[in-house]
């Protein structure tokens, strides 16, 4: 593969070892457990093949969380056909094999927001992405990524810190 | 991690075992969509960790932990592709041919090998070096007049010096005339390690 001398891009290996547990977290938030496997599979897979055009220095994990996002508007739309995936048996066991701890509530309030919450939830708070990335991702105004990551936040605040006192 | 670390901290994380079923599953359908240009492991042997990585086509590069396996890997992608991954499984059979080198049961490698990073002169005495065989050495000027170029002994030495598949490929049976041992890739006491493994078998 053909490269300008002098313009370097570091083995995919270490873009995975940077960023794919950010990632995870991310399809995790946004598609809840059952999907969120195979939305980083699909990202990733993605990701490696478009990897050798990206342009060295861009940043990376927005990047790859944008291949994300796109997978999970896919998932989402395919989900919605299906039952909703928090409404599950609170200590069935996780996707992994164990069961999941006592903090499986947040994720299943996180599960509970509406999409755009939810996305600009994770993107900002678990990808670690600007607002001004988290726009572009959701479409509209850095005014309104910020209110929806600020009232799912809210939101969250008020689910989560409830279950944990009940 | 900006704020409300009190928040997401406390959301589950994915359990080690499927994280690494998941990067192990990238690794394979990578492979099966053409998309696995270099695959890499690392196998321990008695001269060390060496780092083995394979394009589609065969052996590419062994590296000694010397070489700094980081530093071989950004190479790699610099020179071959970027679509470099860990993928151990792509690496199965040179793994237990090393093994079984290392362990006195294989004397000659019967792996599909790639030279794409090895070019000219040093490509010619590489293939030279295949034909030395095991237990067997020979001097650094022999193997010049081999490879077509008598007068070369220092770039047979540069060759020996810049071989992408040390062991698989000998240069370890390369010697001084005067029968001292002479530089090594993975150093001299990984030569004389080779050597002696070598002669005693």
């Amino acid at each position: 593969m053909a490269r300008l001398p002098g313009v370097s891009l570091p083995p995919f290996e270490s873009v995975v070892a940077e960023h794919g547990r950010a990632v995870f977290r991310v399809c995790r938030a946004v598609l809840g457990p059952q999907d969120a496997e195979d939305a980083w599979s699909e990202t990733f897979l993605a990701a490696l093949k478009a990897y050798p055009t990206i342009r060295p220095g861009s940043d990376v994990r927005a990047w790859l969380v944008t291949i994300a996002h796109r997978k999970a508007i896919d998932g989402y739309r395919a989900g919605r056909r299906r039952p909703v995936p928090t409404d599950e048996i609170p200590d069935r066991a996780g996707v992994d094999g164990v069961p999941d701890g006592p903090d499986q509530a947040l994720g299943e309030a996180l599960g509970a927001l509406p999409f755009k919450q939810r996305a600009a939830v994770a993107y900002r708070y678990l990808a670690d992405l600007s607002y001004r990335d988290v726009a572009g991702l959701l479409g509209g105004t850095e005014a309104a990524a910020r209110r929806s990551a600020a009232d799912g936040v809210a939101a969250l605040r008020r689910t989560y810190q409830q279950e944990e006192t009940s | 991690m900006t704020a409300h670390d009190d928040l997401f901290g406390s959301l589950p994380e994915i359990h080690e075992d499927a994280y690494a079923r998941l990067r192990s599953g990238l690794a394979e359908r990578a492979a099966g969509d053409g998309l696995l240009d270099v695959a890499y492991r690392t196998v321990d042997t008695p001269v060390g960790a060496l780092l083995l990585a394979a394009t589609p086509l065969g052996l590419v590069r062994v590296a000694y932990a010397r070489e700094d396996h980081d530093a071989v890997l950004t190479r790699l992608s610099d020179l071959v592709s970027p679509r470099v991954l860990h993928a151990p499984a792509r690496l199965d059979a040179a793994a237990r041919e090393l093994d079984e080198y290392f362990a006195g049961r294989r004397q000659r490698f019967d792996l599909p090998l790639d030279f794409q990073l090895s070019h000219g002169f040093r490509r010619a005495v590489l293939s030279h070096l295949r034909e030395i065989g095991y237990g067997r050495t020979e001097s650094y000027s022999v193997v010049a007049a081999a490879a077509g170029s008598p007068g070369a002994v220092r770039a047979v030495g540069t060759a020996c010096a810049t071989n992408p598949l040390p062991v698989v490929v000998p240069c370890h049976r390369v010697v001084r005339s005067d029968g001292s041992l002479g530089r090594y890739v993975g150093g001299a006491g990984a030569k004389q390690a080779l050597l002696a493994m070598e002669s005693a078998a």
